[in-house]
């Protein structure tokens, strides 16, 4: 079967988020969809799944027009989404979720749960997976998760799978895996919309490559096509794709982390024992799947989560205990994981943004008064600096993009004086541009002396800004390792496997 | 609402036979209780349970409207109320019973009774352009400034919690505490004016405060919320006032066996600004500079930059080193002295002959109405108290020319309570642009993903 897009317009206000966008799937074929986080790619997939309607435009499936009012409509006519964030429900089994939305009764309103149980054996086996049909969704892990999902789509005849942003959760182990699904699936017959703004990926598996940026195709790429050739389609303009510093010129230890221990609300162990070091003047990536610590152990670090035990020193000062404000006032300058919900507050202007933790003395405050012209004057410098693009200093942050937001984040973090810089995720969410521009202000960080801790689950960052990475799994430092290890020992290491020769350092 | 009797002003309670105690909670408790977004700060940092996002976001949605819903929803309301008084009119009910063979009756007499009940709103309300002089032709707007004087203090209360993200319930039992408080110093301390006054103020916006506090400090230290709490201090109030009143020895006037204060002393009082024609008191002009003082805490000074942003997002001001805990209990002391400014100014000038348990004369959850049409600005909370004040003055005079029932007038209000927190609706009917997603649902926040249901 085909799948035709036509000249889909969706327009949210002023924003245009997809500009009469032509595409065509075919059975058989992977079609890629490649574009900036924000140029409108999960919109264009919500319009095709019925969870938008499209303002303009139409959805063809072989050559006949559809008018889906709901996921239902698309599901019925075979259309499967595997999203991003799962939409499982946790404590069901997964006979129960696949089930779920067309379940079939025997006499008495019964569950037919036998006939479900047979669906996802049958279907496991088609593909080569191995999925228990009685367990609980929760227990599993989250690839096998994720399979969860493509048997539910499976299960509903679905013969265009769309796959949203898949990889993002998966180790690279389990991203491979899922690559080889995925040609699977192509083989069966079916017709596959990969959505992704990683490169690698796109050219391993793509048969087509049709590029987005903000809102518009702007082209088609060849699955032979290089990094930097697909980067500047997708950017617009020429990008640096590798991260330019020198050897680190390191100084003396700046942060010291002896046997931390972080327990979430519920008393779960989420950060176990976790000890290392920081020099001045060198990067520390943490790296790792999403969820295996790592946040926790950051916001540890600033005071954001109770340390249960063990220490933190930096320069030799005990940060254990102290109030996050105490810890600013050390020199601690943080960039959380998720700017929207711990960065910024959207509604305040980029100007208020920029001195929302230096409200507690001067420059910015005198006697319990705010002082709106330093503030409105340190503000303009920060943006010209920060080459923030914003309409002024009085607009809400929340208007800005993701990477003028990021900057703001950074701006206001980098200016203040600093012995220690921890960023969480910084360019989750950014466009290429200000990647290249946020990955420079880190550097220089580090070339002024400060040491700095960099959490990314994104390996090629990791690698790019790291001197040395720190590999965490189910809340254990793996083992710290020079960036210059090889990718599949990483891999290994982000599976929970320790290396050999290197220990936890 | 529930509780605005008409109000003789400075002549004691009008028919407060409505001493139900149900009074606390009964109309926006009901209507609406979103949780804030300080709960998602304990839920995810040590504390309690999940928040539900969705809660929070009508939350923000409805606290802080546009100008144009809030005079869509005036206008809406003030629709709606001309329909209940079309039905409820004789001459139209007579006229609709040959509708069909002389229609114009029916239309004529919906037109002379909607537009007559309007003018005679208009009359009790802003200028009596029947009145022989200037002097007399002004009462009306007076007597509307001074209705509005403490509905303005305790909308600035329940806004400035707004927009720190806590819903203040609580005017009601905040108000009590600071009447009773004040009333004691008002009649019980012998003190030459103005510095009687001032003491008794004092007294009555550090009750109104403390009482507010104490929502504050639970919902800081154990996570209890703010609506519930407030809600329940607000039965506390109630029934402590009552027995107070009912005590001798205590608030009770000697020699007495009704519930009711003795008279506030001459030396405490709020002296009249236009002199003894008018009832406008001094109290309004402390309303205005606590609207000046609001606005000035809420713009300019680093305490209100705080205020404003844990109610905006309490996990980035946490991240920005606030400690969030601390902010809630100081905004619930701000806003509690503002709805204790309030409650003084009942005692102060309004009441001054003695006052019972009705006292509050429903201001506390007029102030949240006030407060939401007012989009929780200062001036904002100004103008729509001197609306409501306005309402409040006219109405009597629209039951007494017209013989309108004096509930059309809460109905209006109430419909405005509900046409501000369906902002869509209105939106819908005067075609105002619906504000655009700037995202889609899947680039929310990690938290709302969490959340994703099947």
């Amino acid at each position: 079967m085909t799948l035709e897009l036509r000249g889909i317009t969706k327009r949210f206000g002023a924003l245009v988020a997809n500009d009469h966008i032509d595409l065509t799937v075919r059975a058989g074929e992977i079609h890629c969809l490649l574009g900036e986080n924000g140029a409108g790619k999960s919109t264009l997939m919500n319009v095709l799944y019925g969870l938008y309607t499209a303002d303009e435009g139409e959805v063809l499936i072989d050559g006949v027009v559809q008018r889906f009012s709901g996921p239902g409509d698309a599901m019925a006519a075979g259309i499967g989404m595997v999203h991003q964030h799962f939409m499982l429900i946790p404590v069901f089994t997964v006979a129960e979720n696949v089930m779920l939305g067309h379940e079939e009764t025997l006499s008495g309103g019964r569950l037919d749960l036998p006939a479900a149980r047979a669906k996802v054996r049958e279907i496991a086996t088609r593909f080569g997976f191995h999925v228990d049909p009685d367990a609980v969704v929760e227990d599993l892990p989250v690839g096998v998760q994720q399979r969860v999902e493509i048997i539910k789509a499976l299960s509903r005849d679905a013969r265009v799978i769309v796959f949203d942003e898949p990889t993002a959760v998966l180790t690279p182990q389990e991203t491979d895996e899922l690559m080889a699904i995925m040609r699977q699936l192509k083989d069966s017959g079916a017709a596959i919309v990969f959505i992704t703004h990683k490169l690698r990926e796109v050219r391993e598996v793509a048969d087509r490559i049709t590029v987005v940026r903000r809102g518009a195709v702007v082209g088609e790429a060849e699955p032979g096509a290089s990094d930097a050739e697909l980067a500047a389609l997708m950017v617009g303009r020429p990008v640096e794709l590798t991260v330019r510093k020198d050897a680190p010129v390191r100084r003396d230890t700046g942060l010291q982390v002896q046997d931390l221990v972080v327990t979430d609300e519920r008393g779960t162990v989420v950060v176990d024992g976790a000890s290392f070091a920081v020099d001045g003047g060198e990067v520390l990536v943490i790296a790792g799947v999403q969820g295996n610590g790592q946040t926790e152990l950051a916001e540890a670090l600033v005071g954001l989560q109770r340390a249960r035990s063990g220490s933190i020193r930096l320069d030799g000062r005990e940060l254990v205990g102290l109030s996050v404000r105490r810890i600013l006032e050390a020199g601690v300058g943080f960039v959380p994981e998720d700017r929207n919900v711990d960065g910024l507050v959207g509604d305040f202007s980029v100007a208020e943004n920029l001195v929302l933790n230096r409200l507690d003395g001067p420059p910015f405050a005198r006697r319990g008064m705010l002082q709106l012209g330093t503030r409105d004057e340190f503000a303009r410098t920060k943006v010209d600096e920060f080459d923030i693009r914003t309409q002024g200093i009085e607009t809400p942050v929340g208007r800005l993009s993701g990477g003028n937001q990021q900057k703001v984040v950074l701006a206001r973090e980098l200016s203040r004086d600093l012995r220690l810089f921890v960023a969480a995720q910084p360019t989750r969410g950014v466009d290429v541009g200000s990647i290249e521009f946020i990955h420079k202000r880190i550097v220089a960080t580090r070339d002024a002396g400060v040491p700095v801790v960099v959490l990314s689950t994104e390996l090629d960052e990791a690698v790019a800004l790291g001197d040395r990475i720190l590999v965490m799994y189910r809340g254990r430092v793996v083992g710290i390792v020079p960036s210059t290890t090889p990718r599949d020992v990483l891999g290994l290491m982000m599976a929970g496997i320790a290396p050999e020769r290197t220990g936890a350092a | 609402m529930s509780h605005a009797a008409p109000q003789d002003p400075r002549g004691g309670q009008a028919a407060a036979t409505d001493a139900t105690p149900g009074a606390p909670g009964d109309v926006v408790a009901d209507a609406e209780v979103p949780l804030t977004d300080t709960d998602v700060v304990h839920s995810r940092h040590g504390g309690t349970g999940p928040a539900d996002p969705r809660w929070s976001e009508a939350f923000t949605r409805i606290v802080s409207g546009g100008w144009a819903v809030s005079l869509g929803a005036v206008l809406l309301a003030v629709l709606g109320g001309s329909i209940m008084i079309a039905v409820t009119d004789e001459a139209v009910r007579t006229a609709s019973g040959y509708f069909f063979s002389r229609p114009s009756d029916t239309l004529g007499a919906v037109g002379s009774a909607v537009g007559n009940s309007y003018a005679a709103l208009f009359r009790g309300a802003v200028w009596d352009y029947r009145a022989d002089d200037v002097a007399t032709a002004i009462r009306p707007l007076t007597s509307s400034l001074t209705f509005a004087t403490p509905l303005i203090a305790a909308g600035l209360g329940v806004a400035l919690a707004f927009r720190a993200g806590l819903f203040n319930i609580g005017g009601q039992g905040q108000i009590l505490v600071a009447a009773a408080a004040a009333g004691w110093v008002g009649f019980g301390a012998d003190l030459p004016w103005p510095l009687h006054m001032l003491l008794a103020m004092a007294v009555g916006i550090a009750a109104g405060a403390l009482w507010a506090g104490i929502a504050g400090l639970l919902k800081a230290t154990t996570g209890a919320h703010e609506v519930i709490v407030t809600i329940m201090l607000n039965y506390v109030a109630f029934y402590l006032l009552s027995w107070l009143l009912a005590t001798p020895g205590l608030l009770q006037a000697p020699g007495s066996a009704n519930p009711k204060t003795p008279p506030t002393a001459q030396s405490a009082l709020m002296p009249d600004l236009l002199g003894p024609r008018y009832n406008l008191h001094l109290g309004f002009v402390f309303a205005l500079l606590a609207v000046a003082g609001v606005w000035w805490l809420l713009h300019r000074s680093t305490l209100g930059f705080t205020f404003r942003a844990v109610g905006e997002n309490p996990s980035a001001a946490r991240v920005a080193g606030v400690d969030v805990g601390r902010t809630t209990v100081s905004a619930m002391l701000v806003a509690g002295g503002l709805l204790g400014l309030a409650g003084t100014s009942q005692v102060l000038g309004q009441v001054t002959t003695g006052f019972g348990s009705d006292i509050d004369a429903g201001i506390g959850f007029d102030a949240i109405t006030v407060a939401l049409l007012g989009r929780s600005s200062p001036l904002g909370v100004l103008a729509a108290s001197i609306l409501f004040g306005a309402f409040k003055a006219g109405g009597s005079a629209m039951q007494a020319s017209q013989g309108v029932p004096i509930e059309i007038v809460l109905v209006v209000q109430s419909l405005i309570v509900l046409f501000i927190a369906a902002p869509p609706l209105v939106r819908a009917v005067f075609r105002l642009p619906q504000p655009g997603r700037r995202r889609p649902p899947r680039s929310r926040s990690r938290r709302d993903r969490k959340a994703v249901t099947a």
